[in-house]
C-alpha cells in the first residue's frame, strides 16, 4: 500500500494578523508556521493504515522553502519520505493552483491512497483535495471519520451535517479528505526526529504556466456584526460588572 | 442568467438552498435566475411555487442517491448547455463534496464559503473568510468561465427571498450521466441525541481555551449557577472531554438560546454557524482579536480561569 499525505504549512493558531502594505497578503516575516491541523490527522491516519497493512507513507507539500519544516516534522512522526513542490509563488496560491502543482508532482508515483485534511486553516478554500482527485482521475470522498481497507477497496465513514454519518465504499486508488478528530495524534519522538534527518525530501518544480483561478483583491479585519460591550477591569471587577449587566440590562439571568 | 443549484435529499429541499436564492437575487442585475434541482422531486415543485426563476428538475437514474461523480457529470452538462454567468449554491457538506471537482472539471473558479457580494457583472467580487475568520478577503475570480459560488450557511437570509408568480417545473434529462464507482450506504446517527440543546434557554460552552479536561468543572459550576446547559466546540468533543451530543456547530447542534456564554472559544466559522442566532452572546477569551468577539454582545478579554469562578460566586451570592 503506497499512501500519499498532502500537508500544508499555515500560520499558528496564536498568530495575530499583520498585512503587507498593499493588503493582499499577510506579512510572512511576522508569522510563525505549523502543520495545518486537519492534515496532521490525515498523516496520523496514513501512519495507522501503514502499521496495519504495510507499505509506504509519502508526505507531499506545495509551497516555498519554509514548508520543508513541516515535511521534516511529518518524517519525524514516521512518514517514509517527502515530496516538495518548491516555489516561492505557491505561498499565497489558491486551492486549484496548489492541486495542479501537487498533481504534477504526484502523478507518476501511482499512489494507492491519497489523504489530506478537509481544509486549510489559512485560506480555507476546502478545494485542494477534491480538485486533486479530479486531476489524478481517481474517486474521492470528503470529511472522513473512519477508513477501512480490504480487497482493493476502501470503505469510509463520511460525516454529514448535524450528527449524521454515512458509509461509502469505492475502489482504490482513491483520495480522502480527513476530518479533525478522526484519531489521536502522535508526536515525534527523539528517535523519530533523529531518523527524519536521514530521510529523503525530493524537491520538484511546479508545472509551467500555472494561472491563479482566484486573486485576492484585499484582506481586512472582519467588520463587527454587533456592537460589543467590552468589560474592563480586574477579574473580580469584570465578573461582577458582567453579571450585573446580564441581570439588569440583558435580563437573561 | 444566474444558475442556482438547489440541494435535496429524498425529495426534501435543503433549507440552505433558499439562502443561495437570496444570494443570487442580490447579485442579479435584472438578469433571470435558473434553478437547477438535481434529482428533482418535491423540492423542485416547492421552488417553482415560490416563483424565483425557471425551475429545471434534472431527472436521471444516476442522481437518485447522491454521489459526487454522478452530480459532477450531470451538473457540468447543464452548465455547458445553459452557459450561466455565475453558478450559486449553498456551502453545505454536499457542495463541499462535489463543487471542487465540478469546478476543476470545467476549469472554472470556485469561490467557496462566500459571505458577501460586491459589484455586478464582470466586475463582481466576493467576500469570504480566511485564516479561521481572523481576516475577510475580497477575491476576484479569474478566467472566462462562469464562477461557481458557494454561500456560507447563514450568511444570506432565507426569509429575504423575493417571491414571484408560481412557475412550472421543466424536467430535463442529464446530457452526461456517469456510473459512480461508489457504493453508498444509508445515513445514520451515531448515538441517539440524548440532549436537545436546541431547547436550552441558557448555554455555557467551552473551547480549546479550557486547556484540560479537569478544568471543565469551572464551566460546569457556572452553568449550574446560571441554570444553563453545558456545551462545547468541536475540539473538546474530539478529545472526549465532553460527549459528542454536547457539540455546537456545523457538525453538531445549532442553537439559539436566550444567552450563550462562550468560554475560551476562538469562534471558528464552523462553531459560529451553530450559535450566532443566540439572543445574547457573551465571550470570555484571552485573545482580543478572536473572531468570537465579532458576534459577542458582551466581551471580557482576560483569563477565564479567574473570571469564570468570580462570575459563579457573584451569581450565587445574589440568589
Amino acid at each position: 500500500m503506497k499512501i500519499a499525505v498532502c500537508i500544508k504549512q499555515v500560520p499558528t493558531r496564536e498568530w495575530q494578523p499583520r498585512l503587507t502594505d498593499d493588503r493582499t497578503w499577510i506579512r510572512e516575516a511576522d508569522a510563525s508556521f505549523e502543520m495545518n491541523e486537519p492534515d496532521a490527522y490525515a498523516l496520523e491516519e496514513a501512519l495507522r493504515l501503514r502499521e496495519k497493512h504495510g507499505g509506504e507513507v509519502v508526505v507531499c507539500s506545495a509551497g516555498p522553502a519554509r514548508v520543508q519544516q513541516v515535511i521534516r516534522e511529518a518524517l519525524a512522526r514516521g512518514a517514509d519520505r517527502g515530496l516538495h513542490v518548491d516555489d516561492a509563488g505557491l505561498a499565497a496560491a489558491d486551492g486549484f493552483v496548489v492541486a495542479q502543482a501537487l498533481a504534477h508532482a504526484m502523478r507518476d508515483e501511482q499512489f494507492d491512497l491519497v489523504l489530506t485534511g478537509l481544509q486549510s486553516d489559512d485560506q480555507g478554500h476546502a478545494q485542494t483535495g477534491v480538485a486533486l482527485a479530479e486531476l489524478l482521475g481517481i474517486p474521492h470522498s470528503t470529511i472522513i471519520m473512519d477508513v477501512e481497507l480490504a480487497d482493493g477497496r476502501v470503505r469510509v465513514k463520511r460525516e454529514l451535517e448535524g450528527g449524521w454519518f454515512q458509509w461509502v465504499s469505492m475502489p482504490t486508488p482513491a483520495l480522502l479528505t480527513i476530518q479533525s478528530g478522526i484519531n489521536q495524534l502522535r508526536y515525534a519522538t527523539l528517535k523519530g526526529i533523529m531518523a527524519a534527518k536521514k530521510k529523503e525530501i525530493r524537491s520538484v518544480a511546479p508545472p509551467a504556466g500555472l494561472a491563479s483561478s482566484l486573486t485576492i483583491v484585499s484582506l481586512a479585519l472582519p467588520s463587527k456584526s454587533k456592537q460589543t460591550v467590552l468589560i474592563e477591569g480586574g477579574p473580580a471587577q469584570a465578573a461582577a460588572e458582567l453579571v450585573r449587566r446580564l441581570r439588569e440590562e440583558a435580563r437573561v439571568l | 442568467m444566474i444558475l442556482v443549484v438547489a440541494e435535496q435529499r429524498g425529495g426534501t429541499l435543503n433549507r440552505a438552498s433558499w439562502e443561495a436564492v437570496t444570494c443570487a437575487q442580490q447579485m442579479a442585475a435584472g438578469e433571470p435566475l435558473g434553478i437547477l434541482v438535481p434529482g428533482g422531486g418535491n423540492a423542485a415543485q416547492q421552488l417553482a411555487e415560490a416563483g424565483v426563476g425557471d425551475v429545471l428538475a434534472l431527472d436521471d437514474a444516476s442522481l437518485a442517491t447522491y454521489t459526487p461523480d454522478a452530480y459532477v457529470a450531470a451538473v457540468a452538462g447543464v452548465i455547458a448547455e445553459t452557459t450561466p454567468r455565475v453558478v450559486v449554491m449553498a456551502h453545505t457538506y454536499q457542495a463541499r463534496d462535489y463543487a471542487p471537482r465540478l469546478a476543476a472539471r470545467l476549469r472554472t473558479p470556485l469561490v467557496a464559503d462566500v459571505i458577501g457580494v460586491k459589484g455586478t457583472g464582470a466586475a463582481t467580487t466576493y467576500l469570504r473568510p480566511m485564516f479561521q475568520g481572523k481576516l475577510v478577503a475580497e477575491v476576484a475570480p479569474q478566467g472566462d468561465g462562469p464562477a461557481i459560488v458557494s454561500c456560507q450557511i447563514g450568511a444570506f437570509r432565507a426569509d429575504k427571498v423575493v417571491r414571484g408568480a408560481a412557475a412550472s417545473v421543466r424536467t430535463i434529462g442529464a446530457a452526461a450521466s456517469a456510473a459512480s464507482p461508489q457504493t453508498v450506504e444509508a445515513p445514520f446517527q451515531e448515538a441517539r441525541q440524548a440532549v436537545d440543546l436546541g431547547q436550552a434557554e441558557r448555554i455555557v460552552a467551552v473551547g480549546r481555551g479550557i486547556k484540560a479536561q479537569d478544568q471543565i468543572v469551572i464551566a460546569e459550576r457556572l452553568a449550574t449557577a446560571m441554570g444553563a446547559e453545558i456545551a462545547a466546540s468541536r475540539p473538546i468533543c474530539d478529545n472526549g472531554w465532553l460527549p459528542m451530543d454536547r457539540q455546537i456547530g456545523s457538525s453538531g447542534q445549532t442553537v439559539a438560546p436566550k444567552v450563550y456564554v462562550a468560554l475560551g472559544i476562538s469562534g471558528a466559522i464552523q462553531h459560529l454557524v451553530g450559535m450566532k442566532g443566540s439572543r445574547v452572546i457573551v465571550a470570555i477569551n484571552k485573545d482580543a482579536d478572536a473572531p468570537i468577539f465579532e458576534v459577542a454582545d458582551y466581551g471580557v478579554v482576560g483569563d477565564l480561569f479567574e473570571i469564570v469562578p468570580a462570575m459563579t460566586t457573584e451569581i450565587e451570592k445574589q440568589r
